[in-house]
């Protein structure tokens, strides 16, 4: 749990990129598909991502086990979307309120289509990007205060502390006695108890890391960096590619007659 | 001062003219008229009882204090009034300037190791002071090699994730980051309390060896004397804040300190060296209680982890055990001390005895005589049938509280069981927490909480009594109540099952010494009836044990 955000030997070549330059090409595709409910530019997206894979070091067991919440819930949100449409065209399916008809099916597929094309980035950037870089890139390049980047990247080190935290209040709460088994009423009672001696330990820890910090000198209006986040040829080619897998959703889609623009619709 | 430290360091004096300091919110002074001046360079101790201001001084040094309005409200002009602000009086000088003008003038280190870590690589965890107090980027990177180099971790590589760091370690690379800064004055806080034997002295080399370096001034706290002694020049004795009596109340050299203050500090519960707390012995064991020597609970084969099953997509994986092929056993009247070195898995094994982890392999099974009726597994027994059978007491006694006031906190278990509240003010009374029972029980002191949280498990009567590290950074008063206490307990018959590095602590108690090896030798423990008898018991501060190869 404490080390689920990092690399782990990950040697892949989308992990020398500029965090910032993956952002932005990220940015471009989800753009892009959050303009369209098509299955035209979702699939061309989505191929384009599977093909980016191994420069980012994913598998698909990987992919799995850190997005499949993701997955199931674009799964879910295109099969809902198939039977609860309005139908149009040959209806294939039937049962009671439940239809299911061409159009409905087309439209759902979509939904999953573009479901998994913009959760797939995500997870993509995830597994290439060191959040420590990340955080060198915001600050240096992104221009975004420093106190409140390394702020919350030192938080975020205690939220995998705090993960442990919560299993040990657990125990020791029922060795006081307190059942976290029982009705959902007792469950209740149990976990907000537990969320409170977690609460004052998460702000004990808090404070002695804020003391800390500030005992390193923290705070200033300036500070240097003992590593340079930089721009390199390969984040050209990140933001190129980027560009390139957007521009092919839309122009494949407008070739096919499927791009719809969202808003544009009215019916 | 060497050469190649480019003069970088300045060891620091501190002055300190009638210092006080007043927390916010609080209606007395934790500092009062302190007098104190320390040349550069020089290495001071920093005694005295709880409540002496040891920390507010060391904080204020830090400049980590915030702001106090520059005082006006001492005693006489019906002060209370402005008591929601920090209140600081006189004046606490670095070097002749104030702690908050110049940062990285002074570096701190606290006691926690976790919260002494900032980042998550080794590297820029190290390099953060320096990068604060714009040092430019070549000489970061020269001072973080030095400063690893210095505290004996340059063997690891610089994206080394911290979080893979033992507590000695972690509070080794806190050393490194303070040094990066190349600080005048080095202010430890407690900086071994959270760590085992060797950790203590893994720590402690390391401050001799950068200090040696570097000539910087040093302000150290700790109850543990003996740790500090050789390296200290000078003892400092504060006394609790009051407006008569100055915050000083002895101050000379280890030896001269020592000798003079001796039984003060014993009084202040200061762990002095070559002392000893007398604790309550052991009678011969099975004269007090006919039912000592009974079977209560047993581990066999017991494979132990605190990860849970891991969910992988659907599939659940279990995970890889600590330890594995443990066997024991707990017996009526008799303890057992838990040992072996750090990650080996003595909590993690405890834990699982206790009914509280569910076992990865193997069993733990409770005999008739303990399980009453609630079945053999005490993993699947109900909480309230649970703490009256087996206790646990963990090492932090914040994690078991559960209610606002010290006297419900102790009436919560045997309300929850229906019945022996009668024990409670017993309890109480045993363990000196009358006074106090209108108290919430997290403004309680270290060793408060710890008395407190040993009575609320007792206080549902439980057979086995099960505790983790229990002397861990206790002073020795504490120290003492507890081991005379658990004393009483084993003779009564009720059984102690610790996980301690404490050799003295287990030499009180006696019984069997139960050592894990380390983890990934994949050995079983063996225990060895016998090895915690009297005369093996070094003091709270032993050499680290060796595993059984």
């Amino acid at each position: 749990m404490r080390d689920a955000l990092s690399l782990s030997g990950n040697q892949a070549l989308l992990t020398r990129a500029n965090p910032l330059a993956k952002f932005a090409a990220v940015f471009l595709i989800t753009l892009v598909l959050a303009l369209s409910i098509d299955w035209m530019s979702a699939s061309v997206a989505l191929a384009c991502e599977l093909l980016l894979f191994p420069l980012a070091g994913l598998t698909f067991t990987l992919l799995w086990q850190r997005g499949w919440p993701l997955i199931v819930a674009a799964a879910v949100g295109g099969w809902s979307t198939s039977i609860l449409s309005p139908d149009s065209g040959k209806v294939l399916l039937d049962v009671g309120i439940w239809s299911m008809s061409e159009g409905s099916l087309q439209l759902g597929l979509g939904f999953l289509l573009r479901g998994l094309a913009i959760a797939l980035p995500a997870v993509l950037l995830m597994s290439c990007t060191d959040p420590t870089d990340l955080a060198d890139s915001l600050a240096q390049k992104g221009r975004l205060p420093h106190r409140f980047v390394l702020g919350t990247l030192a938080a975020m080190r205690l939220v995998g502390l705090m993960a442990e935290e919560w299993q040990t209040i657990g125990m020791a709460r029922r060795a006081r006695g307190v059942g976290s088994r029982g009705n959902p009423w007792q469950r209740l009672r149990a976990t907000l108890g537990q969320s409170f001696g977690l609460l004052v330990q998460a702000i004990r820890r808090a404070t002695r890391l804020a003391v800390t910090m500030e005992a390193r000198g923290f705070g200033g209006a300036t500070r240097t960096w003992a590593r340079e986040s930089t721009y390199s040829r390969l984040d050209i080619w990140v933001l190129l590619g980027g560009a390139v897998i957007a521009a092919g959703a839309v122009v494949a889609a407008v070739w096919a007659g499927t791009w719809n623009m969202v808003w544009l619709e009215g019916s | 001062m060497p050469a190649h430290y480019d003069g970088g360091v300045r060891p620091a004096a501190v002055t300190a003219r009638g210092w006080g300091w007043r927390h916010a919110g609080r209606s007395r002074p934790a500092v009062n008229a302190l007098d104190l001046d320390i040349r550069p360079g020089e290495r001071v101790l920093l005694l005295g009882p709880s409540g002496a201001g040891k920390s507010t001084l060391l904080h204020a040094l830090a400049g980590v204090l915030g702001d106090g309005t520059s005082g006006n409200s001492a005693a006489g002009d019906g002060g209370l009034a402005d008591s929601d602000d920090a209140d600081e009086t006189g004046s606490l000088l670095i070097a002749g300037e104030p702690p908050r003008a110049r940062r990285g003038r002074a570096g701190l280190m606290q006691q926690d190791p976790e919260t002494q870590v900032v980042l998550s690589r080794l590297g820029d965890d190290v390099a953060f002071g320096a990068e604060n107090l714009s040092v430019p980027r070549d000489e970061i990177w020269t001072r973080v090699h030095e400063a690893l180099d210095d505290v004996g971790l340059a063997h690891l590589p610089l994206d080394h994730a911290t979080s893979a760091l033992s507590g000695g370690q972690k509070q080794r690379l806190a050393l490194a980051g303070i040094l990066a800064m190349r600080p005048g004055l080095i202010l430890l806080d407690e900086p071994t309390a959270n760590l085992d034997p060797a950790g203590v002295l893994e720590v402690r080399d390391a401050v001799g060896r950068c200090l040696d370096k570097t000539g910087a001034t040093l302000v150290v706290v700790e109850h543990r004397v003996a740790v500090w002694k050789d390296l200290v020049d000078r003892i400092v004795v504060l006394q609790p804040g009051s407006g008569t009596q100055p915050a000083v109340l002895i101050d000379g050299t280890p030896d001269q300190v020592l000798e003079q203050a001796r039984e003060m500090l014993i009084a202040a519960g200061v762990w002095v060296p070559g002392y000893v707390p007398a604790a309550r012995q052991r009678t011969l064991a099975g004269t007090s209680a006919e039912v000592t020597g009974q079977l209560l609970l047993a581990a066999e084969g017991l494979a132990v982890s605190r990860e849970r099953p891991r969910r992988r997509g659907f599939r659940s994986v279990p995970p890889v055990p600590v330890q594995r092929d443990i066997t024991a056993q707990v017996r009526a009247g008799e303890a057992l001390t838990i040992t072996g070195p750090n990650g080996a898995g003595k909590s993690t094994f405890a834990l699982t005895l206790a009914g509280l982890i569910p076992p990865v392999d193997g069993k733990v099974s409770a005999t008739v005589e303990l399980s009453r009726g609630a079945g053999i597994d005490p993993y699947k027994w109900r909480a309230e049938q649970l703490i009256a059978r087996i206790g646990t007491v963990f090492q932090e006694p914040e994690h078991q509280f559960v209610t606002g006031r010290v006297l419900d906190e102790l009436q919560f278990g045997p309300r929850h069981m229906g019945h022996g509240e009668e024990r409670v003010d017993e309890l109480l009374e045993r363990l000196r927490l009358t006074g106090l029972v209108d108290a919430n029980p997290y403004t309680l002191s270290g060793g408060e909480k710890r008395r407190l949280s040993v009575a609320t498990v007792l206080a549902a009567h439980p057979q086995v009594l099960i505790l983790d590290e229990p002397t861990f950074g206790q002073d020795a008063n504490t120290w003492a109540e507890l081991a005379s206490f658990l004393s009483e307990l084993l003779d009564a018959g009720t059984a102690v099952v610790s996980v301690t590095h404490d050799q003295e602590f287990t030499h009180v108690l006696g019984g069997t010494e139960f050592r894990l090896a380390p983890r990934g030798l994949g050995q079983p423990g063996t225990a060895q009836p016998g090895t915690a008898q009297p005369g093996t018991g070094g003091h709270a501060l032993g050499a680290p044990e060796q595993a059984p190869t």
